[in-house]
């Protein structure tokens, strides 16, 4: 099951680089495991040793928050979009 | 009634206009699904902001910290500026303003009209790096008064007492409020009294989605959350890229002859989008969104004209909403 991810630039030393990777997975949990199996480290920048998402990162599904949505238990489908940015403020 | 006895006083008080047009069609017999718009656009300096602006210059009133012929510092990147420019010019203050670089040159122009001095923050980090220059230069200037929008509970304040009355008074029947996410004072302040008032009522939120160098951060640790923000306010959250903003923007214009600015374009994208999903549903929705400000001050960005794809490589590395 493919699933695109597009990556910030802030965590591209992580992907060679890479703007967007594939991974699979059925929950967003899972998705990140699978990542980071092939890009080591990139799931610790973005989930805390508490295990929650990262306050400052947000991960958004097909354009949605995850956070809205059962951060990271959010359920994937084959063809989802995941991307992930640092939080910035707007005003 | 229609007279007021100052600009100041003729804050709020906005139309909601139904959108017949765009409302997306239902199958016979099933609930009607309706989009409705809230022209903020039609206060005094044209946005949303007008409202935070004198609630927060009022609050400061209020509690001795501002004085006539005081210096106001805030952090904005323009329609909170523009707003307190001219709160502060009819109140008697002087208004410095920290402004990322790669703002719409409208909004320069429009505040250096006003009076306002402006200090250049750089386009990397966007508005991150305006609130953090701004916190540093009023640790330099003690005497100055940063009424700072992010943190300041006046700005939620001015909605919970304006903008959601307003919108439950023209709108009994609302299911839906839909609105920007910057500072986050209109969906907590609109979005903590409807939830009040408004049972099962759904406070969606939609963020501009930038280019890449807005989000130029060194490291995550930088990332910014606003003080305001309670996330338990709201029911989702959309990212909505340049692209759709600028198609919604037009079809804006085109189909109900509203002329707005790119952060309503990203609203109506995500307002859309859960109108439709009432309507797969079979469900009734009264979906209200919130028209921060019109397009004046982004003609010059390139937006309006050309093909999608030559406005979203124009707006690339702009702060669009």
């Amino acid at each position: 099951m493919a699933i695109e991810v597009r990556i910030p630039t802030i965590l591209r030393s992580h992907t060679g680089g890479a703007k967007v990777v594939e991974g699979s997975g059925d929950t967003l949990n899972d998705l990140l495991t699978d990542l980071d199996a092939r890009h080591p480290g990139l799931r610790g920048r973005l989930v805390t040793a508490e295990g929650g998402l990262h306050r400052f990162v947000n991960v958004y599904v097909n354009d949605e928050d995850v956070r809205f949505l059962g951060a990271l238990d959010t359920k994937l489908n084959d063809g989802d979009t995941v991307t992930i940015l640092p939080a910035v403020a707007g005003g | 009634m229609a007279r007021y006895e100052s600009l100041l006083d003729a804050c709020g008080g906005t139309p909601l206009v139904g959108l017949p047009r765009l409302s997306p069609t239902v199958p016979e017999g099933a609930p009607p699904v309706r989009l409705w718009a809230k022209l903020e656009d039609r206060n005094p300096t044209g946005s949303v902001k007008d409202r935070a602006a004198l609630f927060m210059v009022r609050a400061a009133e209020e509690a001795g910290r501002l004085r006539p012929g005081d210096t106001i510092l805030e952090p904005t990147s323009g329609n909170t500026g523009i707003a307190l420019a001219m709160v502060a010019k009819l109140r008697g203050y002087r208004l410095v303003c920290v402004m990322p670089e790669n703002v719409s040159a409208e909004r320069v122009q429009l505040l250096r009209m006003y009076g306002a001095e402006i200090i250049f923050s750089p386009a990397a980090g966007g508005s991150n790096q305006a609130v953090a220059n701004a916190k540093q230069l009023a640790a330099e200037h003690p005497d100055w008064v940063m009424l700072y929008q992010y943190g300041n509970e006046a700005n939620a304040r001015a909605h919970y007492e304006t903008t959601g009355p307003e919108l439950l008074r023209d709108l009994p029947t609302i299911t839906h409020f839909v609105a920007g996410l910057g500072t986050t004072g209109t969906l907590m302040g609109t979005g903590r009294y409807l939830r009040e008032k408004v049972e099962a009522v759904e406070i969606i939120a939609a963020e501009p989605r930038y280019g890449e160098l807005v989000y130029g951060l060194r490291n995550i640790d930088e990332g910014y959350v606003p003080e305001l923000y309670d996330p338990s306010v709201l029911t989702r959250r959309f990212s909505v890229g340049t692209r759709d903003a600028v198609l919604r923007t037009r079809q804006l214009v085109e189909v109900e002859g509203l002329f707005v600015g790119l952060s309503t374009g990203a609203v109506l994208h995500a307002a859309l989008a859960v109108a439709h999903e009432a309507v797969k549903a079979g469900r009734r929705a009264d979906v209200a969104f919130l028209v921060a400000d019109a397009g004046w001050k982004y003609l010059s960005t390139g937006a309006y004209g050309g093909t999608l794809s030559d406005a979203e490589e124009a707006l690339e590395g702009q702060l669009w909403a």
